[in-house]
């Protein structure tokens, strides 16, 4: 037997046992049509439109089809002037990471997933094979020379490629060591498709963390380009979007708006929202879904369905037959 | 790789439409359409009603 | 050999009319079955009948989503069971995915048209909140499941997704433990932790449906407080017999 718990009569009839009307319900056949209906559709739009899958990115890739380009972000991580050598947490104390205010927790968390810029996409996968007699002179020149001789090497040449634009013949004359054949040696070793395979092994065997990887392939403009040929930036709604002519992301329409406020993308990287933009957007997100969540208790917000009564087309029925007694 | 199964064009690049400020794609801008369109049908076209019992 | 014993006959442990003993009411399992029988009898875990209100087509979102739940796990799994390479290179493979890439599609369109009536309808009220705090609960951890899953497809979206979304995770401090950028992570937590994370509070949402009932008309008027009550408004019943608490 089953026994019943009297609620207390409350005011609120909603939080009552249903004492009206009722109608036949059969639950197990709605949910049954519900999986045939929706197994249907699902089969109908995967065999009419299939899905996107595009190409993977290859250093390969990008040493080939713009070897200037991994040329010059080579010598950026040799110059520590990449976007990942002057990261800060969780990869690297290069920098301080995003604060607001006192709210730290980039700088709180630390160095979880250490990457040494130089080290790890340059000189590590260049010792790691065969070299020619060139790369292996300048590898132990680099190796024999002192930290802060190392840097002034580097970025004295990362300044000089930047001022001749890219242009190796029109590189000021100046001492830059052994960069220029480290970096035209790890452009060789990813064109003929070695970097790819070394940056994967990392000395190793098992490897499931690419991190080092893509930290190295966004530094330069090659995966940048890409992005911005499928319309996936931040600034152009990107979050929302997919690869090719398939729907993306609408559910993320609201975290990719505040993207498009110029104030968080403005070209001065002074602007305060503009460099924490990140940051303040993920707040703004967590506090809307806060807000999302406990409308129940939020005055004003949980009278809206009340003010715009879309309920009595829902429920036309209803009050039709309470308005006939 | 087998394609067949697509209709011609989904891999290419998608066709955006850019008002303003605003920058959509056609097929997420069908998407939003189509879920509004049946927001609007689930709402207004009659349920059946419950067979009569008594 | 198997000896039978009669019941004893002393009066503390006569049987009760739910097969247990009187004894039983300090047993865990007998006060926990007790509570679950009460609060949700056979009836109401599945119901043959539901509140006259409930009849408009906008109650069909919730199922429709459940449904789409359900496709995307028996895609995912096959998906799971050949490895996350598989698509790229099989006739087979590749139309599983697109199978789980359209019936994610329908799982949020239909979710959000469901949030969208559940909304207008103010179904918090009557003691709901916790139905509603579940399912946004279930709208942003499908979001986050979604996300993973973009982040493990090993191809180009994968590499610029992962590159960007690390930007504003490493700003709130996420990025030290939620690597996204780490395919083994990523995979593990798509493909095992969150989809029970997600399936664990739909069954805690769809239980609290069925607990609290679907919520009535926004000012409906209780036909036991109207003085002059008239039987036209309380249709016959399939049977005749009382409302399934009562029920012996």
């Amino acid at each position: 037997m089953t026994t019943v718990t009297d609620k207390p009569r409350s005011t609120d009839i909603a939080a009552r046992d249903w004492k009206g009307p009722w109608r036949r319900y059969d639950i197990v056949k709605e949910g049954v049509i519900a999986v045939v209906v929706v197994s249907i559709l699902t089969v109908l739009l995967a065999g009419l439109f299939s899905s996107p899958d595009e190409p993977q990115l290859t250093f390969q890739g990008w040493a080939t089809s713009a070897p200037d380009n991994f040329y010059a972000t080579a010598v950026q991580e040799l110059a520590g002037t990449s976007e990942s050598a002057g990261y800060g947490p969780p990869y690297n104390t290069a920098a301080d990471g995003v604060s607001i205010g006192p709210i730290a927790p980039q700088q709180w968390f630390g160095v979880t997933h250490p990457v040494d810029a130089a080290n790890d996409f340059v000189l590590t996968p260049l010792r790691s094979q065969q070299q020619s007699a060139d790369v292996t002179d300048a590898l132990a020149t680099w190796d024999g020379a002192a930290a802060d001789q190392q840097t002034s090497w580097a970025t004295d040449y990362d300044t000089a490629l930047t001022d001749a634009g890219g242009d190796l013949k029109q590189i000021a004359p100046g001492d830059y060591g052994p960069v220029p054949v480290l970096a035209q040696g790890l452009t060789d070793m990813a064109a003929a498709g070695a970097l790819d395979g070394i940056l994967i092994s990392q000395g190793g065997f098992y490897q499931t963390d690419f991190t080092k990887q893509i930290l190295f392939l966004g530094d330069g403009s090659y995966l940048d380009d890409a992005a911005t040929a499928a319309h996936l930036q931040g600034n152009t709604w990107g979050m929302m979007n997919e690869t090719g002519s398939y729907p993306g992301q609408a559910w993320l329409w609201l975290y990719s708006f505040w993207y498009q406020i110029p104030t968080f993308n403005s070209d001065n990287p002074d602007d305060y929202l503009t460099s924490h933009a990140d940051a303040v957007i993920f707040y703004i997100m967590a506090l809307l879904s806060l807000i999302l969540l406990l409308l129940p208790f939020i005055p004003g917000l949980r009278s809206i369905p009340r003010w715009i009564p879309i309920h009595r087309l829902i429920w036309r029925d209803y009050y039709r037959s309470q308005h006939r007694t | 790789m087998d394609h067949t199964y697509q209709l011609a064009g989904m891999n290419d690049p998608a066709t955006y439409l850019d008002l303003g400020w605003l920058s959509i794609s056609v097929a997420n801008l069908v998407v939003i359409l189509v879920m509004i369109v049946i927001f609007l049908l689930a709402i207004l076209l009659p349920f059946p009603k419950d067979r009569d019992h008594s | 050999m198997t000896t039978t014993h009669p019941a004893p006959d002393v009066a503390d442990s006569s049987d009760t009319p739910d097969g247990g003993t009187i004894a039983d009411s300090t047993m865990w399992t007998s006060r926990l079955r007790r509570a679950w029988m009460s609060k949700l009898p056979p009836e109401k875990l599945l119901p043959d009948r539901q509140p006259a209100y409930v009849a408009s087509w906008i109650y069909v979102f919730g199922v429709l989503t459940l449904a789409a739940f359900l496709v995307v796990i028996v895609t995912g799994l096959v998906l799971a069971f050949a490895g996350p390479a598989w698509y790229h290179t099989s006739w087979l493979g590749h139309f599983t995915n697109s199978l789980h890439f359209w019936s994610v599609q329908l799982f949020f369109v239909f979710m959000v048209i469901h949030l969208w009536g559940k909304f207008w309808m103010a179904a918090w009220r009557g003691r709901r909140a916790m139905t509603w705090i579940t399912g946004v609960v279930a709208f942003l951890a499908s979001i986050g499941t979604a996300f993973t899953g973009y982040l493990v497809q090993t191809n180009f979206d994968s590499q610029w997704i992962s590159f960007e979304a690390k930007d504003g995770l490493n700003a709130v401090g996420i990025g030290a433990f939620f690597n996204v950028t780490d395919l083994g992570q990523m995979l593990l937590l798509h493909a095992c932790l969150l989809p029970l994370v997600v399936g664990v509070i739909a069954v805690w949402h769809v239980l609290l449906v069925r607990l609290r009932g679907v919520v009535p008309p926004i000012d409906a008027v209780d036909p036991a407080d109207r003085a002059d009550v008239r039987t036209d408004l309380l249709a016959a019943r399939p049977d005749d017999t009382p409302v399934p608490e009562a029920r012996p």
